[in-house]
């Protein structure tokens, strides 16, 4: 039972660590099918994680928070929509942009406010979420196995954890039962079939990018109203780029997204876990390795050789009418 | 359409439409300068003073700038090119290596200019052979460099914190740095230069690697423009077609520049090492690979325009630290958010301002008829 | 109830400083096939495009059904039901039919209820007009007959009455094309409107009811196709020119010194474009291939020059062989005295953001001439360049300003002179005087039979049937990426136009 138990608290950590990773990377599978490349995820999930802190601070409730972070992020969304699809300008150097601007801002608006070296005030009571237990988890902890799985590891998690897993299908339902979702994933591989059929090109990527925004939002708000109680200068600590890593691993397939968010949480769980403990023949894994690991495993991806990650065709290229 | 493409004088081009992007990107600034209270030209008063109004002051904008000379073309080369390498922070976080290594190994027994010599390649061997496995990844197997640069920016940060802490910290030590060199690797500081004229750099590191940076942008500027390889750089940047048409060997060119790249952010790493702390510690690198990009962008590829850039990003880091004692609510990150400005303006919107000033520029009269016969289709 | 489905007044487009349409009138006659013919560039696409509300015009009225129309988007023309095949098709490749047919017509927000309509509705279209394709099918798996047929059906999905087809046949096989009149006649005898571009007589012949022959931007006649001929067509497309009169005596052909033979080449996309041409260029004769843009001749230059890899074929430059089907090298074959004017200067033939100087090396900058070591000789360069500018009346004779801002013929003059003046043994030319001024024609045509009468043996590709026909010793005609026929330059500009458009060897010689 020993090892069972050591199992869900390594894989209950794997859910929390992986909450914010799905969350940003099928915000970023939006822009990407639609044409419109992302690397400034880990500005806008930081902008998003500041705005949560900070109203929820001031407010004292959490939802107000995630408003919040959702309205910052979509904002910052739309100027690298206005830079990409307007503007026709480098999605990549937008991204860029994008990730300074966020970072310098909620650093000095922060300390700004606040003076609290970029914090925002610890959160307590509703101005943060808080776990739920699902129904009846108390009462089936002791069943073996099956109690310590339903009691342990789905259950006493917080809301936005249940929301991130549940986007997971209602994304694939999106992207492959509506009609926007059709509409999406053809302006991303080619904006001319979309264009000739009537359907405006710009409206429709900016609709994507918003989405992406609000996606962000909320992965920021997890991580100052979930993860941790307020706002921490650069607390997104790279997980924007692992969220990027993540959707080019899973070839911007939105359930594939969820396994390689799982799959990097696992990696992130194991090496604090691991921290110290020697294994077997191989010694004792630095935990650089650990987290090293899914950077290199996107590139060994990407060099093609497990498999084949096909940008969508259109990605990275504004839409200019062919003459 | 018309309008971004009329004809403009290049000193419009490249003097006017550039300077209105920055203006508008401080402008920016500004305003977050009052959204936190403060008066945005008392704040650029105290930036300026602090940067350029006593000897130290100086001293300390141009150590910063020596950084992002480097990685300003180390972005540079890669552009003209036609590539976009993200990844000089890690390359120039992996290159400490290049210069710890031989400083540890011969700071006690040669004199610092035998260990500057060995730095100097050490440091732009590592930095090159952290940016080649992109380069031939990009070259060879399509993957897009921007997203392995960006990959390996990460692994490159691992690596160092393993090997800072598990390897190269000194036993009993606490902190995860190297030992500090003896005198062989320390690098001259520059005051015998500047006290001739008048200006006292003393307490600050401003060291002979920033002879080292403009000595560099000499030597980009003559590969870049005048040799042949740099030609072929320059055919891949603007066509490849034209590339091919012209016999090039693309993949070739594309993973050398990427090399040369990478070995000109590697060198980046001896002025903090060598120069200042004469130690390799954690994040020394700090950012300055990122702070490139916006040098290149802003110096729009060539040195002439990377050195004031570096320089205006030198003034931002140190007179922002002067700010933030007048001033507690702005500190240094102030000037992050002036980078990613910068970046937006000068970059990812650079053509925004180009019709209404083309606009104003034909009707002041000064509007060369576009010349006809010269359309694309 | 007009019996007119169509009718465009004065349309007027300028692209800048290319005037594409000039005040085109159109009438279309309902339940009609009427063709629109023209040479590449006659403007035939642009006027399409107007019609389906891609781009607007910048004058002119359109008239649906006899009412005036505005037609500011494709949703607008989708509404009064026209549809367009494009030439280069509107699909997304890694969508199913299904799904490719339902973008933008989907009924509802879910697509659940929609994907069984439209399941339905395309079963109807299938068995209404024989146009079966597997729903399920992902496009890039199809065969471009089929991609073709998607696009006919997402057009009559939409409720098409009007139906516009640009250059359907490109890309297809004889037998699909055949398929696909058997269609056109189908869709016709249920009543729908159908307008071709082409330019291919023989299709125009074949199917359409009546005819309307555009040139260089404007609408120059209509006629019932039974009235007209073949002739009278190819006449109206070329238009009678004034041939430029270029000074020239007898070839005086020696060796061989360029020989193709069997030469098999695809495009990007896999498409064979050059197929099992053989041809032969003797020292001192300029041997012209004409044919409609799009027949294969680029990819001809290019495999010839080492830039696009053949599939099978042998070529021999000097009697030596290239290896044209695996490693050709561009470098290589300039040293061995091939030199190559490119069809496309603006992305091939120069860099337009260098100076002039630096283009005037492309190609050349491994000539130690402007090297030393590993530098490059500025000062030798430009020095070099200002005598080309000198010899070949560049003008402004500055070799410091940047490419882009010459006009057309100067900046191919640049091309010219940097090719030329490496006494190569072979010379192979596209399209020498495109975008090129007047003044300029001449210059350029002068010097190429100045080369010829130096002994180079001369390639030349071009559009212009006449400037083909001024310059060349020998002409070969490119159909379908064949070589299907050859002629000397007095034939008839008819019969050279028959051939250009596909009509058969014997056919065209009667």
């Amino acid at each position: 039972m020993e090892f069972l138990d050591t199992l869900i608290v390594l894989l209950q950590s794997t859910i929390r660590v992986s909450v914010p990773l799905i969350l940003a990377a099928l915000a970023g599978l939006y822009s990407e099918r639609s044409g419109v490349f992302d690397i400034g995820l880990e500005g806008k999930m930081l902008g998003g994680a500041f705005a949560a802190g900070a109203v929820a601070a001031i407010t004292g409730s959490a939802w107000l928070g995630v408003l919040a972070a959702i309205v910052v992020a979509v904002a910052l969304a739309l100027v690298h929509g206005f830079a990409s699809i307007t503007q026709r300008g480098n999605q990549i150097v937008s991204g860029v942009a994008i990730n300074f601007i966020a970072a310098g801002a909620t650093v000095i608006l922060g300390q700004a406010w606040f003076h609290q070296g970029g914090r925002t005030p610890p959160l307590s009571g509703g101005a943060r979420f808080t776990t739920i237990d699902l129904p009846f988890a108390a009462e089936l902890a002791d069943v073996p196995v099956v109690g310590a799985i339903y009691t342990n590891l789905l259950s006493g998690h917080y809301t936005l954890t249940y929301i991130a897993f549940a986007l997971v299908p209602f994304t694939w339902w999106v992207l492959f039962r509506t009609r926007f979702g059709l509409r999406l994933r053809a302006v991303g591989e080619n904006p001319g079939a979309v264009d000739t059929a009537g359907i405006s090109v710009i409206w429709l990527r900016y609709r994507a990018v918003i989405c992406c925004g609000i996606l962000t939002g909320i992965a920021g708000a997890y991580l100052s109203l979930a993860m941790t109680a307020g706002f921490v200068k650069g607390m997104t600590a790279g997980k924007g780029f692992i969220a990027l890593a993540a959707l080019i691993f899973a070839k911007w397939k939105p359930v594939s997204v969820m396994y390689a968010c799982l799959l990097f949480g696992f990696l992130d769980a194991l090496s604090i876990r691991m921290q110290g403990h020697r294994l077997p023949l191989i010694g004792e894994v630095p935990v650089q390795f650990m987290q090293a690991l899914p950077y290199v495993l996107t590139v060994v991806l990407l060099a093609g050789f497990i498999g084949r990650a096909i940008p969508p065709k259109a990605g990275g290229t504004p839409y200019v009418k062919e003459r | 359409m018309s309008a971004p493409h009329a004809k403009l004088p290049g000193w419009v081009d490249y003097g006017v439409i550039p300077l209105v992007n920055l203006v508008v990107a401080f402008l920016v600034a500004g305003l977050v300068v009052l959204l936190v209270g403060e008066s945005p030209i008392r704040a650029a008063a105290l930036l300026i003073e602090g940067a350029f109004g006593y000897g130290e002051g100086i001293g300390f904008t141009l150590y910063y700038a020596t950084n992002f000379i480097f990685t300003g073309l180390a972005v540079a080369i890669a552009f003209h090119c036609g590539l976009f390498n993200i990844g000089g922070e890690g390359q120039a976080y992996v290159a400490g290596l290049g210069v710890a290594i031989p400083c540890l190994w011969l700071d006690a027994s040669m004199p610092w200019y035998v260990v500057f010599v060995v730095v100097i390649f050490g440091s732009a061997l590592m930095g090159g052979l952290w940016a080649l496995i992109p380069g031939y990844l990009q070259a060879k197997r399509g993957s897009h460099v921007v997203i392995t640069t960006i990959m390996f920016n990460f692994i490159a940060s691992s690596l160092m914190v393993y090997l800072l802490i598990d390897v190269l910290k000194p036993r009993g030590s606490m902190s995860p740095e190297t030992r500090t060199f003896a005198e062989g690797g320390h690098l001259p500081k520059l005051d015998w230069l500047f006290g001739p004229l008048g200006i006292d750099v003393g307490g600050s590191p401003l060291n002979l690697s920033f002879l080292l940076a403009l000595v560099v942008s000499f030597i980009v500027w003559v590969i870049v423009w005048r040799t042949r390889f740099g030609y072929q750089i320059r055919t891949m940047g603007f066509s490849p077609s034209a590339a091919r048409y012209a016999g090039m060997k693309e993949a070739r060119i594309v993973i050398i520049t990427m090399v040369m790249s990478g070995a000109l952010a590697g060198m980046m790493a001896i002025n903090p090492i060598m120069g200042e702390q004469h130690r390799m510690q954690l994040d020394f690198v700090g950012g300055a690979g990122f702070v490139g990009i916006a040098v290149a962008l802003m110096g729009r590829s060539h040195p002439v325009g990377i050195i004031p850039a570096a320089i205006l990003f030198g003034m931002l880091y140190q007179g922002g630290a002067e700010i933030s004692f007048e001033m507690p609510q702005i500190s240094r990150d102030m000037i992050v958010i002036i980078q990613g400005l910068v970046i937006l303006f000068a970059g990812a919107m650079e053509h925004m301002f180009r019709p209404t000033i083309a606009r104003l520029f034909t009707s002041l009269g000064g509007g060369r008829k576009p010349q006809p016969a010269t359309a694309t289709e | 109830m007009s019996d007119i489905a169509i009718e465009l007044k004065g349309i007027d487009k300028s692209f800048g400083l290319v005037h594409a349409n000039r005040d085109i009138n159109l009438r279309v006659r309902k339940g009609t096939i009427h063709g629109i013919i023209g040479e590449n560039g006659a403007g035939k696409s642009t006027l399409m495009s107007i019609l389906y509300g891609f781009y607007q015009a910048d004058r002119g009225d359109i008239l649906v059904d006899g009412a005036k129309t505005d037609i500011s988007g494709p949703s607008i023309a989708i509404d009064k039901g026209i549809g367009m095949v494009h030439q280069h098709f509107m699909l997304v490749e890694n969508f199913t039919v299904l799904e490719n047919i339902m973008l933008g017509a989907e009924e509802g927000q879910i697509l659940t209820s929609g994907i069984a309509r439209a399941r339905n509705e395309l079963k109807r279209l299938e068995n209404e007009y024989a146009l079966e394709v597997d729903p399920d099918a992902i496009i890039e798996e199809l065969p471009v007959g089929l991609q073709q047929r998607v696009e006919i059906l997402k057009a009559l999905y939409r409720g098409a009455e009007i139906l516009i087809l640009d250059e359907p046949t490109g890309v297809l096989t004889p037998a699909e094309a055949d398929h696909l009149f058997r269609i056109l006649a189908q869709l016709k005898a249920q009543g729908k409107t159908i307008i071709l571009i082409t330019h291919k007589l023989r299709e125009i012949m074949a199917i359409t009811d009546e005819v309307s022959v555009m040139r260089r931007g404007e609408m120059v006649a209509t006629r019932t196709t039974a009235d007209t001929s073949v002739e009278e067509l190819a006449e109206l497309m070329v238009g009678r020119r004034v041939l430029l009169s270029v000074e020239k005596g007898p070839a005086n052909p020696g060796e061989v010194k360029l020989s193709v033979r069997n030469l098999t080449v695809r495009d990007s996309r896999g498409v064979p474009m050059v197929k099992d041409v053989s041809l032969d260029v003797r020292a001192g004769e300029i041997v012209g291939v004409a044919g409609v843009a799009g027949n294969g001749q680029s990819e001809l230059l290019q495999a010839i020059a080492g830039i696009r890899r053949a599939e099978t074929g042998n070529v021999t430059l000097n009697g030596r062989p290239i290896d044209v089907t695996g490693e050709a090298d561009p470098n290589e074959l300039r040293h061995r005295g091939l030199a190559h004017v490119p069809e496309d200067r603006h992305h091939m033939g120069l860099v337009l953001k260098f100076e002039e100087a630096e283009n005037s090396i492309l190609g050349y900058h491994d000539d130690p001439r402007y090297l030393k070591s590993f530098f490059l000789d500025v000062e030798a360069i430009r020095a070099d360049a200002a005598e080309k500018c000198a010899r070949y009346d560049i003008r402004p004779p500055d070799v410091r300003l940047k490419t882009a801002n010459f006009s057309g013929g100067n900046q191919q003059k640049i091309v010219l002179a940097r090719e030329m003046e490496r006494d190569p043994d072979v010379i192979i030319i596209g399209q020498p005087t495109r975008g090129v001024d007047v003044g300029a024609i001449e210059f350029i045509h002068k010097r190429i039979i100045e080369m010829r009468d130096a002994g180079k043996a001369i390639l030349l590709v071009s559009v212009e049937l006449d400037e083909i026909r001024s310059l060349s010793d020998r002409v070969l005609v490119m159909f379908d990426g064949h070589v299907v026929g050859e002629r000397s330059p007095e034939t008839g500009e008819g019969e050279l136009g028959l051939l250009m458009a596909g009509v058969t060897d014997q056919e065209a010689a009667e």
